[in-house]
């Protein structure tokens, strides 16, 4: 029996369990004896200039080896494109509370935060731009030069008559809200030059293009920078390459010739660390009383904090999954992207998909509510039928397998619909305080978007038999040791325990592209795998000359590790031996496996919840979920990435946020006041199995690290909707957080 | 102060918060910090056999005490404790960064209440975060240590 598809416990976790992991902060490397400890000045006000910055008192500090400021930062080669630029430290202007505007560099990390206290900033203060209506305004401008905060647009309004064929519209507009990625590991990063050549170690989700990314911005050529990456802990999207801090650390160490470590407090990750979501969506869904849906269309405002980074593009998926599992007649979409005074937006879990669903997924439900059908019915009514794919969306995705009338007929049978209904009825007409909701989302996503950058794979089997594999994919949590491990094992029968996995320093993996976009299995794995069918060919042939047979005539014993003429296990050659013919560096495969297509997961949820109707509290009982991300590889790991998928999902539909006030000053800096989901407002989760594999891949699997995400936090919150939808109420915003529940059952009661 | 059963002593600066003492004097770097306001559970470490959040502790609060570590919690053969175990049988971390504060409030956990429900299990923990598994395996090996180690009582005594 093949292992694929069986539950391998963690190779990776007895160290992390008892040594615990080697994260950046704890690096006690020799390279690094003596480094001097990064604290950085961060600006305090949303938006100002910049009219003096007086370092003396700092410099004369306890331990202080140098400060720096944007005056260093001459012979760097521009930060962008004039006028919208980022520079590494704040030059004459600061855009957000938390721009990094003076580095300290200290022998102790105390002396750190004390000195950077002493570094004097003069600001002039400027009016803050925050929320996406007063930067459409215009009133104030981020950037000298430009003419409106508008930093990128695209689609097209919806065109006469698209909604004409229609009995009902339903019109809304709604936030995605802004939330913290909160990985539990905050950004961290040590550098050393040596020789005029770089070594960066950093907290990132990949290594090669951290690299790529300083070297550009320090006017460096590839080849003389080194990024090794420790172990992650937790990325989530916010850690994909590098960022200005992280790249002002390696800049920092140069300046000052000494290597240099930093780790940031939570405080300054929570301002400093890019924020995900970010958009307002205004829907507009229209269909017949029977409920077929016609038409809908969403447009979009991002708000992509004060610098655009990826939040550039966050809408851009969002507009190609508008349409979801959807077969509408009409969709269309259209974006703004504006720059605030806030922290810069980027991708966060799922990055512009989870957008793309919360919206259609709360309009089917709207649109449902009007003409008083259930939203299961009117899921079903418009869902691509199974026979359709593949299927070209409106937005131009091709949908390469799905069935997602049976997903949502799955989750409904395992929730027990019907008897929820009736449980729901019985609450209301007792007029019970804590009444019942239930929440569906249907949903499709897309993996590997990025898939055309493919992905690498380096696999050696020596002459003892053990298989080493260079990844071009490094992990923060997902298991790609035992993954990739499991794929080797599978195809060549070496032990999972004489295969080690290899990724995140570049000098050893010089190409590769990373762990983000829900890619790595699908990607990496299907690089290890094409790699482990090379060296298996390979070995073929030495071992057909060693044994004096046709090659025809040999078979791999699988659950062995050994070759033999077929039927003849006296002929019985192991890895080692065919391994040692095959020169000093043993068996090699490279592969760079690029896939055709991108994949596209999809499932149904349902959110069971008790809204207490005096106090708003909202309870989650229950999360019923089907995830299909094609064939399962190692149900452990793919339930994992749901367990977590779904609980920062139902984070966001339920409590967190991340909140400024007109001023632009962060409400949430510390996770005192940002509300990060934890162990009680969970339940335990049910997943409902179900795989239809992509012909995509020779794996046969799609992307499982967001689907939790996708579908969780529509199904949560229309359940918070649905639980006091008898009051009157068709929506409530994101977070539906007591308050906010609480006064819409006030209002709805007022107005009743 | 004994830590992991060692001597440890050093004059640090009395603002030395106790998981700056672990991870810069005693070198155990299994101790993370996760943030700055106790509200994480990263640097969750055992002083005098309960949990405490080692970023809330000056190092001088704990002179002459007895504090554990992730690093101390295995047997001396290397034996994983059975809440350790059932982390890993449970697939209850990821990332493995809250991992070390969260094993060992778990540990606390069951020595104050060795057959908890579900719920007194999440309770338990809620002062500690984990980002990546949504708790659902976590909570999961907390309940099998608790059965494991009602199985095999020598186990509790460590």
């Amino acid at each position: 029996m093949s292992i694929l598809g069986t539950r391998v416990v963690r190779t990776e976790d007895p160290r992390l369990l008892t040594a615990g992991g080697t994260y950046t902060d704890d690096l006690r490397l020799p390279e690094l004896a003596g480094a001097l400890r990064v604290t950085f000045v961060r600006s305090p006000v949303a938006h100002a200039g910049i009219t003096a910055i007086d370092t003396g008192a700092a410099l004369a500090a306890p331990g202080v080896a140098a400060v720096l400021t944007a005056a260093d930062l001459a012979g760097l080669p521009p930060a962008g494109d004039q006028p919208v630029t980022e520079p590494l430290l704040a030059s004459g202007r600061v855009r957000y509370v938390g721009e990094p505007v003076a580095i300290v560099l200290t022998e102790d990390g105390y002396q750190g935060e004390d000195a950077a206290e002493l570094v004097s900033v003069d600001y002039e203060p400027l009016t803050p731009v925050a929320g996406v209506d007063t930067a459409l305004a215009g009133q104030s401008l981020l950037f000298p030069g430009t003419s409106s905060n508008v930093v990128g647009s695209g689609g097209q309004p919806a065109p006469a008559g698209a909604f004409g064929g229609c009995d009902v519209v339903v019109g809304r507009t709604f936030p995605n809200q802004r939330v913290a990625p909160v990985p539990l590991e905050v950004r961290a990063a040590a550098a050393r030059w040596a020789n005029g050549r770089l070594t960066l170690w950093a907290s990132t989700q990949n290594a090669q293009q951290a690299r790529d990314a300083v070297a550009a911005a320090l006017g460096l050529d590839q080849p003389a920078v080194r990024v090794v990456t420790p172990d992650v802990g937790g990325g989530f999207g916010a850690k994909i390459a590098t960022d200005r801090d992280t790249t002002a650390v390696a800049w920092a160490a140069r300046q000052v010739g000494r290597p240099v470590r930093w780790v940031e407090t939570r405080h300054e990750n929570l301002l400093g660390m890019v924020h995900g979501r970010a958009q307002q969506h205004t829907i507009r869904i229209g269909g017949t009383r029977d409920g077929r849906i016609l038409a809908y269309h969403l447009d979009i405002v991002q708000d992509c904090g004060a610098y655009p980074r990826f939040g550039l593009f966050l809408p851009t998926l969002t507009q190609l999954m508008a349409s979801g599992v959807y077969d509408l007649p009409y969709c269309g979409s259209s974006y703004q992207v504006v720059v605030t005074n806030t922290t810069p937006v980027s991708a966060y879990r799922g990055a512009g998909r989870p957008e793309a669903t919360a919206a259609i997924e709360r309009a089917v439900d709207l649109f449902a509510a009007e003409i008083g059908m259930d939203p299961a019915e009117v899921r079903r009514r418009n869902l691509i039928p199974a026979e359709a794919f593949p299927y070209t969306t409106p937005g131009g995705a091709v949908y390469d397998t799905g069935r997602y009338e049976a997903a949502l007929d799955k989750v409904l049978a395992a929730a027990g619909y019907p008897e929820l209904r009736a449980e729901q009825a019985r609450r209301r007409e007792r007029g019970d305080v804590a009444q019942l909701g239930i929440g569906l989302s249907c949903y499709v996503e897309i993996t590997a978007g990025d898939y055309s950058g493919g992905e690498t794979s380096r696999l050696m089997v020596d002459s003892t038999g053990a298989a080493t594999v260079y990844a071009g994919s490094s992990p923060h949590g997902q298991g790609h040791q035992t993954a990739f491990a499991m794929l080797v094992s599978a195809e060549l029968g070496i032990p999972m325990d004489r295969i080690t996995v290899r990724h995140g320093d570049t000098d050893e993996v010089p190409r590769g592209v990373g762990t983000y976009g829900s890619r790595s299995l699908q990607l990496g794995g299907s690089a290890v795998h094409q790699a482990a069918q090379d060296v298996r060919d390979q070995a073929r042939g030495l071992a057909a000359k060693m044994l004096e047979a046709s090659e025809a005539d040999l078979e791999l014993d699988v659950s062995h590790g050994t070759w033999m003429v077929r039927g003849d296990p006296d002929t019985a050659l192991g890895w080692a031996a065919v391994a040692g013919q095959a020169g000093p560096g043993g068996l090699v495969a490279d592969v760079d496996f690029r896939p055709a297509s991108p994949t596209f997961p999809f499932g149904a949820h349902l959110a069971v919840v008790q809204v207490d109707t005096e106090t708003g509290r909202v309870t989650l009982l229950r999360h019923v979920t089907v995830d299909d991300a094609g064939r399962v590889l190692n149900p452990v790991l793919a339930e994992g990435q749901r367990h977590g998928g779904i609980a920062q999902g139902v984070a966001q539909a339920l409590l967190e946020e991340v909140r400024y006030d007109a001023d632009g000053n962060p409400l949430t800096g510390t996770l005192a006041d940002y509300a990060a989901i934890t162990a009680t407002g969970l339940p335990s989760f049910e997943l409902v199995e179900m795989e239809t594999p992509t012909t995509v891949n020779p794996l046969g699997v799609k992307g499982i690290g967001e689907a939790g995400t996708i579908g969780a936090t529509p199904a949560a919150l229309n359940a918070v909707v649905d639980a006091v939808a008898h009051l009157g109420i068709r929506h409530i915003d994101m977070p539906a957080t007591p308050l906010r529940v609480w006064t819409a059952i006030n209002e709805a009661r007022a107005r009743s | 102060m004994t830590v992991n059963g060692a001597d440890v002593a050093a004059d640090v600066e009395d603002r030395t918060l106790l998981v700056h003492f672990l991870r810069e004097v005693a070198g155990l770097t299994a101790t993370n910090v996760g943030c700055d306001t106790t509200s994480c559970g990263a640097c969750t470490v055992l002083l005098d056999g309960e949990s405490v959040k080692s970023c809330t502790v000056l190092a001088a609060q704990a002179d002459g005490h007895d504090v554990v570590t992730a690093e101390g919690l295995a047997g001396p053969d290397g034996e994983l404790h059975p809440v350790q175990r059932a982390f890993r049988a449970e697939h209850g971390l990821q990332c493995g960064f809250c991992t070390p504060g969260m094993v060992l409030a778990a540990v606390s956990l069951l020595r104050e209440n060795p057959q908890p429900t579900e719920e007194q299990v999440r309770t338990g923990l809620e002062g500690n975060l984990c980002r990546c598994t949504g708790y659902h395996n976590i909570v999961r090996a907390v309940l099998t240590a608790a059965k494991d180690m009602a199985a095999e009582p020598a186990e509790v005594a460590r």
